[in-house]
């Protein structure tokens, strides 16, 4: 279909994405008076917000979801030692180019990291979709970031995305979608695909895109479900701006509270006392993003003053790392190694922030009482920057550790 | 015409201090939820809210998470309208679902004041006020049908019921 940007079109999605907010969203479609989900192998869910259960009220949500899923005979369903659903939909063979993916969940944007187009929606609209497999969406203008140059050393994806988020603003790319290209966008490993198209929903972004490439099919092969298009931008595509970012020059970023637009680099904020570094989340708790932790970790000790949190985004990365060794060396280190899944970056549980604590997180949001008391602290970062600020027990830029 | 008193806040009033994550997986009655409502960003609003109160704010209204009871907290304590800079993406199609108006006017979102009394028109499209008449531009033609129909899940039944229906 031909489709041009500021044209609202109803869509049929491939796969509609929900959570543990099924059980809410299960209590809207029940309102609709219809008996049974239109197609229900276009439905994904994955518990993996509050994993396992830390109280009466969660388990009886994820109760609900279980009933629900065996009542409509969903057949993919991911309980709760499965990972994180951003994770899980691409290890899955879900998140495939030329999809139309939308989820119950503002970091749904990831799966443009292989291509798809995928776009966060919210919880009656889910219900709504459940029931007819159609949704209103609008064309979004293209925003342009083209990616040149190489990362130093102990610079990753993460702190591209923040700079590029403090250089521009929260709402840089509201409504739009923002494609990553340039010549440096092939040499991104799909991992950091995932971590700049999931941080494009702190851009404002309606979806994040990289272009399907060698890298992509790569990662594909054996893991695609269904079988898939590539399409690839058009020569001539028609961009609403275009924002040119060099990564060469490029150092570690730390997004300073209470939003993740106050970005500046790590080293002015050093020394800054921690009390938790959380390492892990759908952002960076990839095996690529466990290992930069693990570089710096080797043969060292988390401060005392610090808990430090390791989640693998997901239990195939989980099983991974203890395959390579990574989750020993973090675990030697004094790390505490969670279940994968959401944990504290939502405040729910698993690592709650008192009054005044301070936390650096891997995490996409810093925003006041995210991961606890109103009055806590969050300061968002790389993995290689919380891992050096565990070793050190303040805010630390990991250059020290090359 | 709908009478109201504004409440005023800045930029990037984003979902988790309009509604904490301690909540949002948790599955509360609608007087809970508007208990809860601003908790992180003026402990007093909850508490003081009335029935047709406004919220007028700056750009980026609702940033942040997809959870859709940071519109739903907002219509069950009584707010009649959010006037903002700009709307958040996500919380812009949550707003509409649930039927809680969302007005995009600059120039009110600058002039409004805290306490001030404002008049809304949704029909004519005005904000008044003693600081001025501000217009806002109607809201995109695929949205009216759901706030006619009172919202996206009365939309959805309607539709459903036209014969629409998936066989069981």
């Amino acid at each position: 279909m031909d489709v041009r940007a500021g044209q609202v079109v109803t869509v049929s999605p491939d796969y509609v994405l929900s959570h543990d907010n099924s059980a809410a969203i299960i209590q809207e479609f029940r309102k609709l008076g219809v008996s049974r989900v239109r197609s229900p192998e276009k439905i994904i869910i994955v518990l993996d917000h509050i994993v396992p259960a830390a109280d009466e009220k969660y388990a009886q949500n994820h109760k609900t979801v279980r009933e629900f899923v065996a009542e409509q005979a969903i057949p993919n369903f991911f309980d709760i030692n499965s990972g994180i659903c951003h994770q899980v939909l691409p290890e899955q063979g879900f998140a495939l180019p030329g999809k139309v993916i939308v989820g119950s969940d503002s970091h749904t944007p990831s799966y443009g990291a292989l291509g798809a187009f995928a776009a966060g929606i919210g919880r009656t609209e889910t219900a709504s979709l459940w029931a007819t497999g159609e949704i209103w969406l609008r064309v979004p203008e293209t925003l342009r970031v083209d990616l040149v140059g190489r990362f130093p050393d102990m610079v990753s994806a993460k702190d591209a995305a923040l700079k590029i988020i403090g250089d521009n603003g929260a709402e840089m790319a509201n409504y739009k979608a923002v494609e990553f290209a340039g010549p440096a966008a092939p040499s991104f490993s799909v991992g950091s695909r995932m971590t700049m198209a999931n941080m494009s929903a702190e851009m404002g972004a309606k979806n994040g895109y990289f272009n399907p490439d060698r890298t992509t099919l790569d990662w594909l092969e054996g893991r695609a479900r269904a079988p898939f298009e590539v399409f690839t931008s058009d020569p001539d595509a028609a961009y609403e701006s275009v924002l040119a970012f060099d990564l060469s020059g490029l150092e570690p970023q730390l997004a300073c509270p209470h939003t993740v637009d106050n970005v500046k680099p790590v080293r002015e904020a050093a020394g800054t006392l921690v009390d938790q570094v959380l390492i892990g989340t759908c952002t960076n708790g990839r095996l690529e993003d466990l290992d930069a932790a693990a570089r710096i970790l080797r043969g060292r000790k988390v401060h005392r003053r610090v808990r430090a949190l390791v989640i693998p985004a997901s239990w195939d990365v989980y099983r991974e790392a203890l395959k390579t060794g990574t989750l020993s060396v973090l675990a030697d280190a004094g790390c505490v190694i969670l279940n994968s899944g959401c944990g504290p970056c939502l405040g729910a549980h698993e690592g709650i922030l008192a009054a005044g604590e301070v936390c650096v997180s891997t995490s996409n949001r810093n925003f006041r009482g995210r991961m606890g008391h109103r009055d806590s602290l969050i300061y968002l970062a790389s993995p290689a920057t919380a891992a050096a600020t565990a070793v050190e027990g303040g805010i630390t830029d990991p250059r020290s550790f090359a | 015409m709908s009478r109201g008193r504004v409440w005023k806040y800045g930029d990037d009033v984003n979902t988790d201090v309009i509604y904490p994550g301690r909540y949002t997986y948790q599955i509360l009655s609608p007087r809970e939820m508007a208990g809860h409502a601003l908790e992180d960003l003026d402990p007093r609003f909850a508490a003081d809210v009335r029935e047709g109160d406004v919220i007028v704010a700056g750009k980026n209204f609702g940033c942040g998470s997809s959870r859709e009871q940071a519109a739903a907290c907002l219509k069950y304590a009584g707010v009649q309208a959010v006037v903002a800079k700009s709307f958040a993406r996500i919380y812009f199609r949550n707003a509409i679902n649930l039927g809680l108006p969302v007005l995009q006017s600059e120039a009110a979102a600058d002039a409004l004041q805290a306490g001030d009394e404002v008049d809304l028109d949704f029909v004519g499209g005005e904000i008044v006020s003693a600081r001025g008449t501000f217009r806002f531009p109607p809201l995109p033609e695929s949205v009216i049908g759901i706030l006619e129909a009172g919202g996206l899940l009365e939309y959805t039944k309607k539709k459903l019921a036209a014969g629409r229906e998936p066989k069981a």
